[in-house]
């Protein structure tokens, strides 16, 4: 996007494509759907408050709908049970659509490796950000909440279009 | 027209007749905090009967636990109440003292209740906070983050994470406290935490919206509450002085002068209350036992359970070896059984341990306060709205990671 | 030997197999017949009182005749003491009455250690799993489940 200015005060003009200017007013207005399940959803609570303060990024107004999301945030440990839950909510969220991982239980399992944890949610759905950390501090979902606005901004294929890895 | 009008003053609303609805809440639902759900059988919107369902975030606790070492399994404590950690990290390594006849070391008891009061702050904190975002009061939530984070601060200088902390040891702590540590920590409970329930106060406890949402609803018998096991803060609202720091005192509790609230009708608002001046009494004790700290060692002298000091390590191959064992193979504890209960902030929190000696447990089962809460909303419930299970529930304080285990 | 130790010995002598104080924990290991007699008699003795069934669990002594464990933790809130109960069952009939009726928050915790243990509550109301989903197979915290063994309910086959 190309902005210039006029230098007498005169209203200047702007060159862009549609395209980027969707994707410039779409990057800071994220809806996330926090599905926070464990220990992770406290650390979201910690970055959506006064603090970390994650409106900052244009991404505090957080959904419960499905249908009214476009960023998945996964946090915390999904097990067998949860995995169909996690799976239909992510089909009904509308296209376009992207998933954060966040922290090691989500990611990989974590230290949970038995009957009941799903091992990594990117067995049942595509990840297009993953943050590391058990649980990670609110600056990594501050710094994934800017990666997805990176791949959004420079429209850089999203997991869904590479998935599932052969 | 006049037949309408004969309905609606009929119990004063419009009475129509209508089979049950069956309605699903959760898991995935603000409310239920994703990992809870519902089967509620509904009329209109009276709840005549409740269904809980659970073990959406179930990890297998006990299972993992068995295949670790008994030092190994600290970090796994962390997860079961996420919201207070360092008070599972108590309960467990004190559970693991009995069986093994440690007596952990005067500075270290004292340090132990610090840490544990400071996180039952900080869990109360939570609980008030989302219960109140739940029946649309956000302010509280924003007001009770902003200590939360000042406490986090404190907490990761002492072990260096915000949330899973595995600060204890079998026989000691990890570390000893930072220099100036207590300072700081009584800066914190002198300047923002009895400032934030001040504010809290001030915005609900008189608040006519608040009571109106709150007072009556949920409420629950002493008879009940015991039946049913109910044990904490629910309990206590509802008229049942027990609080194992005072009737069975562990640690130095029995040194320190506080008080226990107790509630009349077990009710939301009696929780709310019952809560909030639990962190007035828990900064109570924070300065009792910060005046009274004794110096010395944190650790027990015994090198079957604690790790040599480091440079000692470098230089010296006994405790290189040592070092080496208890890393390992873990650290031995004698063959036998022990239940060790402390008074976590929803209540009794038990660790029932069966070990047949070697260095990993064979059985671990915690006993979590929120499972017999969760089994008791039904019945605290049935015959209200469905807009007061939200309102009873966030006040239950159900953590879905020491429910599930 | 404890109070309630004794007081027990004395109206339920024959029912009793063992009983030990180690690590100050009362410990009476019964035999299951006349479990809910027993456990009705601590709740309602007047010296005894356990007004609380604090908890209930399933333990597995795999290779040890009998094979399972059911281990009740008791607390009496006016007398402040506790006890715990244990009874032997034997791997081809791991089956007790259920206490549901003397206190009944013990519900969950029996359907708790029938999903673990597959020890079967005779009389229980609504004896099904609670933490695993349904269509799991096995126990998972018998000893003899192995600790990675995953039935995937979606996503591919381990």
């Amino acid at each position: 996007m190309a902005v210039n200015r006029a230098r007498d005060g005169a209203p200047g003009y702007a060159l862009t494509t549609l395209e980027s200017m969707v994707a410039w007013g779409r990057k800071y207005s994220l809806f996330p759907l926090t599905f926070a399940t464990a220990c992770c959803g406290i650390e979201v609570m910690g970055a959506l408050g006064t603090h970390y303060d994650l409106s900052r990024f244009g991404a505090e107004v957080v959904r419960f709908s499905p249908r009214q999301a476009d960023v998945l945030l996964v946090a915390g440990t999904i097990n067998y049970k949860m995995a169909p839950v996690l799976r239909r909510i992510y089909d009904q969220m509308l296209e376009p659509k992207w998933v954060i991982s966040m922290g090691v239980c989500a990611s990989s399992g974590g230290f949970y490796n038995n009957y009941t944890v799903l091992q990594g949610i990117d067995k049942i759905m595509p990840v297009d950000v993953y943050i590391p950390g058990c649980p990670p501090n609110p600056e990594g979902i501050i710094d994934a909440v800017v990666q997805i606005q990176k791949i959004i901004e420079t429209g850089a294929p999203r997991a869904a279009e590479r998935w599932p890895i052969k | 027209m006049a037949e309408r009008n004969e309905m609606e003053t009929r119990n004063g609303k419009l009475d129509l007749q209508s089979e049950p609805m069956l309605i699903n809440i959760g898991p995935s639902h603000p409310a239920t905090h994703t990992t809870l759900r519902f089967r509620a059988t509904l009329d209109g919107e009276t709840i005549l009967d409740l269904e809980p369902e659970f073990g959406y975030l179930h990890r297998g606790f006990e299972k993992e636990s068995e295949a670790a070492t008994w030092t190994q399994v600290i970090p796994y404590t962390d997860r079961l109440n996420y919201v207070s950690p360092l008070m599972n990290n108590v309960g467990y390594v004190m559970a693991v003292e009995k069986l093994c006849g440690i007596e952990v070391t005067e500075r270290c008891k004292y340090i132990r209740v610090i840490i544990s009061e400071i996180s039952r702050i900080i869990d109360h904190m939570v609980c008030i906070g989302t219960n109140m975002v739940d029946i649309g009061a956000l302010t509280n939530f924003w007001y009770f983050w902003k200590p939360r984070e000042e406490v986090y601060k404190v907490i990761e200088e002492l072990c260096g994470q915000r949330l899973t902390t595995a600060y204890t040891r079998i026989g000691g702590v990890m570390a000893d406290l930072p220099e100036g540590w207590t300072d700081r920590l009584l800066a914190v409970c002198r300047g923002v935490i009895p400032e934030c329930i001040a504010d809290v106060n001030a915005l609900l406890t008189k608040n006519r919206i608040f009571i109106e949402r709150t007072m009556g609803i949920g409420p629950i018998t002493p008879k009940d509450a015991i039946a049913l096991g109910f044990t904490g803060p629910c309990l206590r609202a509802a008229g049942v002085p027990l609080d194992l720091r005072k009737d069975e005192p562990y640690l130095v509790y029995d040194r320190f002068d506080f008080d226990v609230p107790v509630g009349e009708a077990g009710d939301t608002c009696d929780r709310y209350m019952v809560r909030m001046e639990e962190m007035r009494q828990s900064l109570r004790i924070i300065e009792q036992a910060v005046a009274q700290l004794p110096g010395g060692p944190v650790n027990v002298d015994d090198p079957r359970f604690i790790l040599p000091p480091k440079p000692q390590v470098y230089e010296n191959i006994e405790a290189l070896m040592n070092h080496f064992k208890i890393i390992m193979e873990g650290i031995r504890v004698p063959a036998g059984e022990v239940y060790s209960a402390t008074e976590a902030a929803n209540g009794e929190l038990g660790f029932y341990i069966v070990s047949k000696g070697g260095g990993s447990p064979w059985k671990i089962k915690v006993r979590p306060p929120c499972f017999p809460l969760f089994q008791g909303i039904p019945h605290l419930v049935r015959g209200q709205m469905i807009a007061d299970l939200i309102a009873v529930l966030g006040s239950v304080n159900i953590i879905a990671g020491e429910l599930d285990r | 030997m404890g109070l309630v130790l004794e007081k027990l010995a004395a109206r339920f002598g024959p029912e009793i197999a063992a009983t030990h104080s180690n690590f100050g924990d009362d410990t009476a290991l019964v035999r299951r017949e006349r479990i809910v007699e027993i456990l009705t008699f601590l709740r309602d003795d007047p010296g005894l009182l356990f007004d609380f069934a604090m908890d209930l669990t399933g333990v597995d002594y795999l290779g040890e005749e009998p094979r399972f464990e059911v281990v009740y933790h008791l607390y009496s809130l006016r007398m402040n003491h506790r006890v715990r109960i244990k009874v032997r069952l034997h791997e081809d009939d791991p089956v007790i009455d259920s206490a549901v009726s003397v206190w009944s928050g013990i519900n969950w915790y029996e359907r708790e250690a029938y999903d673990m243990y597959g020890i079967v509550f005779r009389g229980h109301p609504n004896l099904t799993r609670i933490l695993m989903y349904e269509g799991f197979q096995g126990h998972p915290l018998r000893k003899d489940y192995p600790k990675a063994k995953r039935q995937p309910t979606i996503g591919p086959e381990e």
